[in-house]
């Protein structure tokens, strides 16, 4: 059992700890995105400056989102499965994180800034090549006959 | 005639406290329904492909329909300038805000992305009934407040008149709109039918008036202020009237139906072989909702019991219910027509008779749009002057007061 | 670090493809089928086509279900909704069987969304969420759907499912998601790139042939020239919703 003194020393810890990379402006305590596949082309990292897309992303892909789901223009630039087929790699071991665990592309921030996001509750948050081995091997059965299990 | 004095209710007894925790934690349980019904999704409810609205709806589309006819009191004084019923009509537009919104958080709370809400309140697809309701319900908060605000506000009553008026027609409005969710339906064979809006109309008097009776006898007794016979006699009739109205509409759609052989089958489905639909019709809806409320309102004996028109009253909301119940959730069971005269079968449910067992996560989520409104009356009428301090016949009743 | 360099880059891309469908353009009296259609990628889809089906119910073989299983395989789903019951599960297309009361004859036929074009499902919905491109494809976007469920309420065909769980490892074509409702999209992701979908292809590579792809409003497709010679019913064709999914033999 925790004394009530024991508690409020922890609480103070554990407060000073969250408030630390906001005093101490996010060196290196600060989200920590893993590295994407390439750069996007030989003079710039990203589809827009970094600074850019990291304030602008989420216009960019809502424009985006609007163009291809209701007018079918299906180009690249901006496009959600573009950003998810670069940024979102394996480890070392070959493993992939998921949406909401520290080590996903797109988690790494949102955990970190406490932003909730609603795009992975439709969209996978795995590159294709990866989802589909996973989508085989969770369901030995797949695709089969008129929707029953 | 006096004027009617309006007064808090003093709402500091132990039963009154009793009574805010027993509606808090019904209200408290339906938020919790909904997070579980949200957390991981509407599996857990007994909604499917085939029944896509479920109990959640049957409340809903109740205490908004309610709500509507709620206002009536009000309306009656204000708009067709019956005095009698002017002591009243501040608890009559508080009873309909307060069943609004009850039956829109049922609503609300049941979508599958209510985190979307401001979606479907910034977005307006203009052809669509629900997105015109969105609008009549919202109007019909800011008018009705804004009605009863110039009656309880004595300098600003000369305006309740033209407030009342408009709330009037807004709200005739909105129930029509209700209604006409349904009306659009042209490929549902139980909801193609035009007698629909009216019948809401009706439908709303009904249901509105009774749980108001019911607000005005508890209120009244459980606070020791006395409710003249002449109040109770008017509010009664008026809604055995309703009752029989109702009645009579539904005669009229089932009639209706029938010299349209293309819903012959629903018909048949409702009144003869629904199994569990055709019982709540005939045992819940008619006999219990409609005819033993109406032989209690009238019968000479228990016509002047309070307690029988208690009963009556209850009976009603109870029998409304079942008529949403059946309107909605046994329309759906019936198979959509799609291929008339074949008969047809598939994976999905083609051709059979959906079937529907509601849990307790969506009983809960719509005994809770109940719970918000009782408690929002209850709290509102101990910090605001809703309630007259005396309905007695001397105080409301002109030709007593001579 | 200009903008217009990533653009260009983009640009490059873009050109280099559709300089490849060009090339194929060019012989159009050899060209496939698949590339009548074709439309470049940043085009916008276009009212001057309507996209439709034509379906003959007596090519339709009754045991078959390949256009079925090729919409799961292709859309991602049939499997991993998992807590759903089966009343719960989607279906976007399937196979149905009607028999004739006083005949006894017995057809079968698949049905999905029928692309209608003044869509009940359209029209009643709140937020604009169920739409109509202007090539006449219907679908729920589900980034503004809230889950209501009224469009389900109004489509005459059934052709409408809502998602009861949390799903994952969708296609990237083909996101579909918790509380929103969803349906066939005549795989727009295909059509835009000049493919029939994948039902079609399915029924032909299964040599039925029960199944024809094409624009309505191009007389010289081969679903127009096969219309206006046999013609082609609406199912519940009462209700004048003018579908673009159309059946022969019914
Ligand atoms: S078939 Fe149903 S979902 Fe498809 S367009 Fe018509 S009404 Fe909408
Ligand atoms: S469920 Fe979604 S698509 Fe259907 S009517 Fe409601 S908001 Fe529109």
């Amino acid at each position: 059992m925790m004394s009530f003194r024991q508690f409020a020393k922890h609480l103070v810890i554990l407060v000073g700890l969250t408030a630390l990379p906001i005093l101490s402006n996010a060196g290196d305590l600060g989200p920590t995105p893993p590295k994407a596949k390439m750069n996007f082309s030989d003079n710039s990292k990203c589809v827009k400056p970094i600074a850019d897309i990291r304030r602008n992303h989420m216009e960019l892909l809502k424009h985006k989102r609007d163009e291809t789901m209701r007018e079918g223009v299906r180009t690249k630039d901006n496009s959600l499965v573009e950003c998810i087929d670069c940024h979102v790699t394996p480890n070392k071991k070959g493993e992939y994180a998921r949406f909401g665990e520290d080590e996903h592309f797109c988690s790494s921030c949102h955990n970190y800034a406490a932003v909730n996001v609603d795009c992975f509750d439709c969209h996978s948050d795995l590159p294709e090549d990866a989802a589909k081995i996973l989508r085989s091997s969770n369901n030995p059965h797949n695709m089969t006959e008129g929707g029953k299990k | 005639m006096k004027k009617a004095v309006f007064k808090q209710i003093d709402g500091n007894s132990i039963n009154y406290w009793m009574l805010l925790a027993l509606l808090g934690s019904f209200a408290l349980a339906a938020v919790g329904a909904h997070f579980y019904m949200e957390h991981g999704g509407h599996y857990v409810t007994g909604m499917n492909n085939q029944i896509v609205w479920g109990l959640p709806h049957v409340f809903a589309v109740f205490l908004i329909v309610a709500a509507s006819g709620a206002l009536n009191v009000a309306s009656i004084s204000s708009v067709f300038n019956k005095t009698a019923y002017k002591p009243l009509a501040p608890l009559s537009t508080l009873v309909a805000i307060a069943l609004l919104s009850g039956g829109l958080m049922v609503l609300v709370l049941d979508l599958g992305r209510p985190d979307r809400l401001i979606v479907a309140m910034t977005v307006y697809n203009f052809k669509s009934i629900f997105a015109w309701n969105m609008i009549f319900y919202n109007g019909f908060f800011l008018i009705v407040g804004i009605y009863a605000w110039t009656m309880l506000q004595r300098n600003l009553n000369k305006y309740s008149r033209i407030a009342g008026f408009t709330a009037f027609i807004w709200r005739l409005a909105l129930t029509t709109g209700t209604g006409s969710i349904f009306g659009f339906l042209v490929a549902r064979q139980a909801y193609d039918a035009a007698i629909m809006g009216p019948m809401f109309v009706v439908m709303s008097f009904s249901f509105g008036l009774a749980i108001f009776l019911l607000i005005v006898m508890a209120t009244y007794k459980w606070t020791d202020r006395p409710l003249g016979d002449a109040t109770f006699n008017r509010l009664k009739n008026l809604l055995g009237v309703f009752v029989a109205g109702v009645l009579y509409f539904v005669v009229a759609q089932h009639l209706t139906n029938l010299y349209a052989t293309e819903h012959h089958g629903v018909e048949a489905f409702i009144l003869r072989d629904g199994g569990i639909y055709t019982q709540l019709f005939w045992y819940g809806q008619i006999i219990m909702g409609g005819l033993i409320p109406l032989a209690l309102i009238y019968h000479p004996t228990t016509g002047k019991s309070r307690t029988a028109i208690s009963i009556a009253s209850i009976l009603i909301v109870l029998g409304g219910l079942i008529q949403m119940y059946v309107i909605i959730i046994g329309g759906q069971a019936y198979p959509l027509e799609l291929f008339p005269g074949k008969e047809v079968s598939s994976s999905f449910f083609d051709g059979v008779v959906n079937s529907y067992s509601p849990t307790l996560a969506e009983a809960l989520l719509g005994i809770g749009g109940f719970a918000v409104t009782l408690f929002m009356v209850a709290f509102a009428v101990k910090i605001m002057k809703f309630l007259p301090e005396s309905l007695a016949d001397e105080a409301v009743d002109p030709h007593h007061s001579k | 670090m200009s903008n217009s360099n990533h653009t260009n880059t983009y640009r490059r891309k873009f050109l280099a493809q559709s300089a490849a469908v060009a090339g194929l353009a060019i012989a159009p009296g050899i060209i496939l089928n698949q590339v009548a259609h074709a439309k470049s990628d940043a085009d916008k889809a276009s009212s001057a086509n309507r996209w439709g089906m034509l379906i003959d119910t007596n090519k339709c073989n009754k045991g078959c279900t390949d256009c079925v299983t090729a919409c799961k395989t292709e859309n991602a789903w049939g499997a991993g909704e998992t807590h759903s019951s089966e009343e719960q599960q989607a279906q976007w297309i399937r196979k149905v069987t009607i028999t004739d009361k006083q005949t006894g004859h017995v057809q079968s036929l698949p049905l999905m969304c029928q692309h209608c074009e003044t869509a009940p499902c359209v029209d009643v919905c709140p937020t604009g969420a169920s739409m109509k491109r202007e090539d006449g494809i219907v679908q729920v976007d589900k980034h503004i759907c809230i889950g209501c469920r009224y469009c389900m309420m109004a489509c005459p065909y059934k052709a409408r499912s809502f998602i009861h769980e949390k799903l994952e490892l969708q296609k990237p074509t083909a996101p579909r998601g918790i509380g929103t409702v969803e349906s066939c999209n005549m795989c727009a992701h295909r059509v835009d790139k000049g493919q029939d979908p994948a039902c079609v292809e399915a029924c032909s590579n299964a040599q039925h042939g029960a199944m024809l792809f094409g624009d309505l409003k191009d007389a010289n497709s081969a679903i127009s020239i096969e219309l206006k010679k046999h013609g082609g019913e609406q199912i519940r064709a009462d209700l004048g919703l003018n579908t673009g999914v159309r059946y022969q033999g019914l």
